[in-house]
C-alpha cells in the first residue's frame, strides 16, 4: 500500500486510526468525573500532540538515523512560527501558504546552519548547533526587534520583523492584500483553510461524555500523517540506509565511493523542513510567535521525546511527544487540593504525609517526574517506549515468536 | 606502465622519513605484494595511495591519472577499493545492507539524494549483492546483524563489499592478520578463486610469508621506508638483501 511494505502499511494504519479517533481515545472519562482531569481530548492539547509530533519525527531524522545530535532545532521551529505569521500579516489568513513559506524559510536557514556545524562532528556539532540557535534567539528576542519604520512612522515594522518580546502578533493595519483585514464583527481574522476556521469546532455529547472534534486538530493530524507517511518513506530508501551507514562508519562509508557531507546537510535540512512546518503549524492554530519558541529549552525538550520515545525508530519520537506533552500539560494541572482528595481515605497524619512526598513531583514539579522517568527510559530500555512495547508483545508472544521478532525487529539506535 | 605508478615519493613524520623515495610500478591483473619488517613504511604507503595522507613529494598515478589531493570517496569511484587491517564494516546494519551501499555507490556515485523510492525494489543491485555473497559463501548469513559475526566472516564481508564494486585495484592492508592457519588458507583460496574469475589488480601488504608466496607475482620488499628489491617470489626468496632486512645486520 502506498508504496510501503506490509509491516509498514500496518503501522501507518495505526496511527491513522489512532489520530483520527483521538478526541474519543483521549477522553476516556466522563466530564466532572474525579478522572476527568486526566482527560486529554481537549483541541489545544491534542493539537499540541501532533505538531511535536511532527517536530521530533523530523528531528529523528536527523539523531535517529545518522547520529548527528542538534541542540538547537528549535531555531527552525521560531523560523516557521515567523514565516507563517508574516505571510499571514502581509497575504492572508489562509495556512496552506504560511505553512509553505515556514518549510521554506527554515529548510534555506538549515542549509547555512548546517553547512557551518556539519563541519565539525560529535559535541563540537552540538555545541555549534547550540550557539546558533542562542544567536536566532537573541536576534529575534532584540536585534530584529527594533522599531524599523522610524520614529514617525507607525507602520509594519514598527516592532521589527519579530515583535521582540511580545512576539509578532496580527493587527487590524495589516495589509493581507489576498485577504480581508478584518473579520466581519471587526476582529482579527482567524487562520483558516479556504474558509474553515482553524479554531472551529464541533461537540458530540454522548451521556456524560463530551467530545470536541476541532477543524484544527484535524488539519495538524493530517499533516502529520503525511509527515510520517515521508518518514517511513526516508527511513526505507537508499537514503535512509546511507544516513543509517554514517551513523555506523564513516570511515568506510568513505572508502566505498560514497561523500558522507552532502547526506548529512541533506539530513539536516530534512529534519529543519519538518521543524519549520511544525512552527508553521503552531502560528496556524494559535496566530502568536515569540523568541521563546526558539529558547535552548526548547531545542531540548525534542532531544527528550525522541530519546524517551525510541531514537532511531518510526513511532518513537511521537509517542515521546505525546507522553512529554502530556504530562506537561495534566500533571502540571493537579495541585495539593486534588491530591488530598485522593488520599481522603487514608488516616489523618498518613494523608498528610503521602501527599508531602508526592507533592514535590507534581504541579510545578512535573519536570522531576519527566526527569526521572527519562533516567529510568536511558537505563533500562536504551530503546525508549518503542522498546518497552516490544518486550511487552514478546512476553505475550510468547518464547517461539520472540526468536523470530529478535531477527525482524527494528533495531533501536544507541 | 603500469595501473599504479608510484614516483619518488617521500613522507616524512616530524624527524622521521617514513618513507624515502619510494618508486612502484604495479602491472595491470597482477597481485603485487609489499613487504618489509614493522616500521618498513607498508601503511604509510598504502595510506599514501587512498588519499588518506599526502606524500610531501612526489607523485601517485593511477590508470594515468594523479590520485594526489584527491578524497578517500573520490579514490574509490576512480577504481581502487581498500580492505583495512581490522574488519571496517557497517556494524549497525545487516549483512546485505552491507552489500547494498557499495551497489549504490558505484550505481549512483558520491553522492544522490534518493530518499522516496524504497530499497527493496533495487532488484538489479539485489541480485548483484547476493550473487557476491554467494561467491564468498555468506549468502546465508544475508540477514545477520553484521556487528555480531565473527571476525573471519567481518572480513569476508569486506573483501566482498570491496569486490562487489568491481575495482580495477584492490589493496589489501594485512588481511590475514590475527587469523588462524584455517582462516587464512581460506582467503588465500578466496583471493585465488576471485584472480581467476576476473580482471582485478591487487596490492597487498602482508607480513605471513606463507600468503605472500602462494599469492603474489610480484613482491617489493620495503626496508626503513625504501623500496631494496622487486622481483619474482622465487628470486626474493633467496635474495641476500632480503635475508639482512627481516633478520638484521648481525646474523
Amino acid at each position: 500500500m502506498l508504496g510501503l511494505e506490509k509491516k509498514d502499511a500496518t503501522l501507518l494504519l495505526i496511527v491513522f486510526g489512532l489520530t483520527m479517533l483521538a478526541p474519543f481515545l483521549l477522553n476516556p472519562f466522563p466530564e466532572g468525573s474525579a478522572m476527568a482531569q486526566f482527560n486529554a481530548g481537549y483541541p489545544d492539547l491534542m493539537q499540541r500532540f501532533v505538531i511535536f509530533g511532527i517536530f521530533a519525527i523530523g528531528f529523528n531524522i536527523l539523531f535517529g538515523l545518522t547520529g548527528y545530535l542538534s541542540f538547537g532545532h528549535a531555531a527552525f521551529l521560531g523560523i516557521g512560527s515567523y514565516a507563517a505569521m508574516w505571510m499571514f500579516k502581509l497575504f492572508g489568513m489562509n495556512v496552506i501558504p504560511a505553512l509553505a513559506l515556514s518549510v521554506v524559510m527554515s529548510g534555506l536557514f538549515a542549509v547555512l546552519i548546517g553547512y557551518v556545524s556539519l563541519r565539525r562532528s560529535g559535541i563540537y556539532f552540538s555545541i555549534l548547533t547550540l550557539a546558533f540557535a542562542m544567536m536566532s534567539y537573541a536576534l529575534a528576542y532584540s536585534v530584529l526587534a527594533t522599531d524599523m519604520d522610524g520614529p514617525d512612522r507607525q507602520g509594519l515594522l514598527q516592532k521589527g520583523l519579530t515583535g521582540g518580546e511580545t512576539g509578532l502578533q496580527l493587527t487590524l493595519q495589516d495589509p493581507r492584500i489576498l485577504g480581508q483585514k478584518a473579520a466581519e464583527d471587526g476582529n482579527l481574522p482567524v487562520p483558516n483553510i479556504f474558509g474553515l476556521e482553524m479554531r472551529s469546532s464541533a461537540e458530540l455529547e454522548l451521556g456524560n461524555w463530551v467530545f470536541t472534534f476541532s477543524a484544527g486538530y484535524y488539519f495538524s493530524a493530517v499533516v502529520m500523517l503525511i509527515a510520517f507517511y515521508l518518514s517511513i518513506r526516508i527511513f526505507r530508501s537508499p537514503f535512509g540506509m546511507m544516513l543509517r551507514a554514517i551513523k555506523s562508519n564513516q570511515q568506510r562509508l568513505n572508502y566505498t565511493g560514497l561523500n558522507p557531507k552532502p547526506y548529512t546537510l541533506a539530513a539536516f535540512v530534512i529534519s529543519g523542513m519538518y521543524a519549520g512546518l511544525a512552527g508553521g503549524l503552531m502560528a496556524s492554530m494559535d496566530p502568536l510567535a515569540g523568541p521563546e519558541r526558539m529558547f535552548w529549552t526548547a531545542s531540548g525538550e525534542v532531544v527528550l521525546m525522541t530519546i524517551l520515545g525510541g531514537a532511531g525508530t518510526l513511532i518513537g519520537p511521537v509517542l515521546g511527544a505525546g507522553a512529554i506533552k502530556y504530562m506537561e500539560n495534566i500533571l502540571s494541572k493537579i495541585n495539593s487540593d486534588i491530591l488530598h482528595g485522593w488520599f481522603a481515605f487514608l488516616p489523618d497524619g498518613l494523608e498528610d504525609f503521602v501527599v508531602a512526598i508526592i507533592y514535590p513531583f507534581i504541579g510545578k514539579g512535573w519536570h522531576l517526574t519527566l526527569g526521572l522517568i527519562f533516567m529510568a527510559v536511558v537505563i533500562f530500555l536504551p530503546g525508549g517506549l518503542v522498546e518497552a512495547g516490544q518486550r511487552v508483545a514478546r512476553m505475550f508472544r510468547g518464547k517461539k515468536a520472540e526468536d523470530d521478532s529478535k531477527s525482524a525487529s527494528t533495531e533501536p539506535a544507541e | 606502465m603500469g595501473i599504479l605508478e608510484v614516483k619518488d615519493v617521500n613522507k616524512r613524520f616530524g624527524g622521521l622519513q617514513a618513507l624515502g623515495d619510494v618508486n612502484l610500478s604495479v602491472q595491470e591483473n597482477t597481485v603485487h605484494a609489499i613487504i618489509g619488517p614493522n616500521g618498513a613504511g607498508k601503511s604509510t604507503l598504502l595510506n599514501c595511495l587512498v588519499g588518506k595522507l599526502i606524500p610531501d613529494t612526489g607523485s601517485v598515478l593511477f590508470d594515468g591519472q594523479s590520485v594526489l589531493g584527491r578524497t578517500p570517496h573520490e579514490i574509490n569511484q576512480m577504481g581502487i577499493s581498500r580492505v583495512f587491517q581490522t574488519p571496517e564494516i557497517f556494524g549497525d546494519l545487516t549483512v546485505m545492507e552491507n552489500m547494498m551501499i557499495p551497489c549504490f555507490a558505484r550505481r549512483d556515485g558520491a553522492f544522490r539524494l534518493h530518499a522516496i523510492e524504497a530499497v527493496e525494489n533495487e532488484a538489479e543491485l539485489r541480485d548483484q549483492a547476493e550473487a557476491m555473497l554467494d561467491d564468498v559463501n555468506m549468502l546465508d548469513k544475508r540477514n545477520m546483524h553484521s556487528a555480531s559475526m565473527s571476525r573471519g566472516d567481518k572480513r569476508r564481508l569486506e573483501m566482498a563489499m570491496c569486490l562487489v564494486q568491481n575495482p580495477k585495484l584492490l589493496l589489501l592492508d594485512e588481511p590475514t592478520a590475527g587469523m588462524a592457519r584455517a582462516d587464512t588458507n581460506n582467503t588465500i583460496d578466496l583471493l585465488k578463486e576471485i584472480k581467476e574469475k576476473r580482471d582485478i589488480t591487487i596490492a597487498i601488504i602482508e607480513h605471513d610469508m606463507h600468503v605472500v608466496f602462494s599469492l603474489a607475482d610480484r613482491i617489493t620488499v620495503l626496508a626503513q621506508g625504501t623500496p631494496l628489491v622487486e622481483d619474482t617470489p622465487e628470486n626474493i626468496k633467496g635474495h641476500p638483501k632480503v635475508q639482512e632486512a627481516y633478520l638484521g645486520e648481525s646474523h
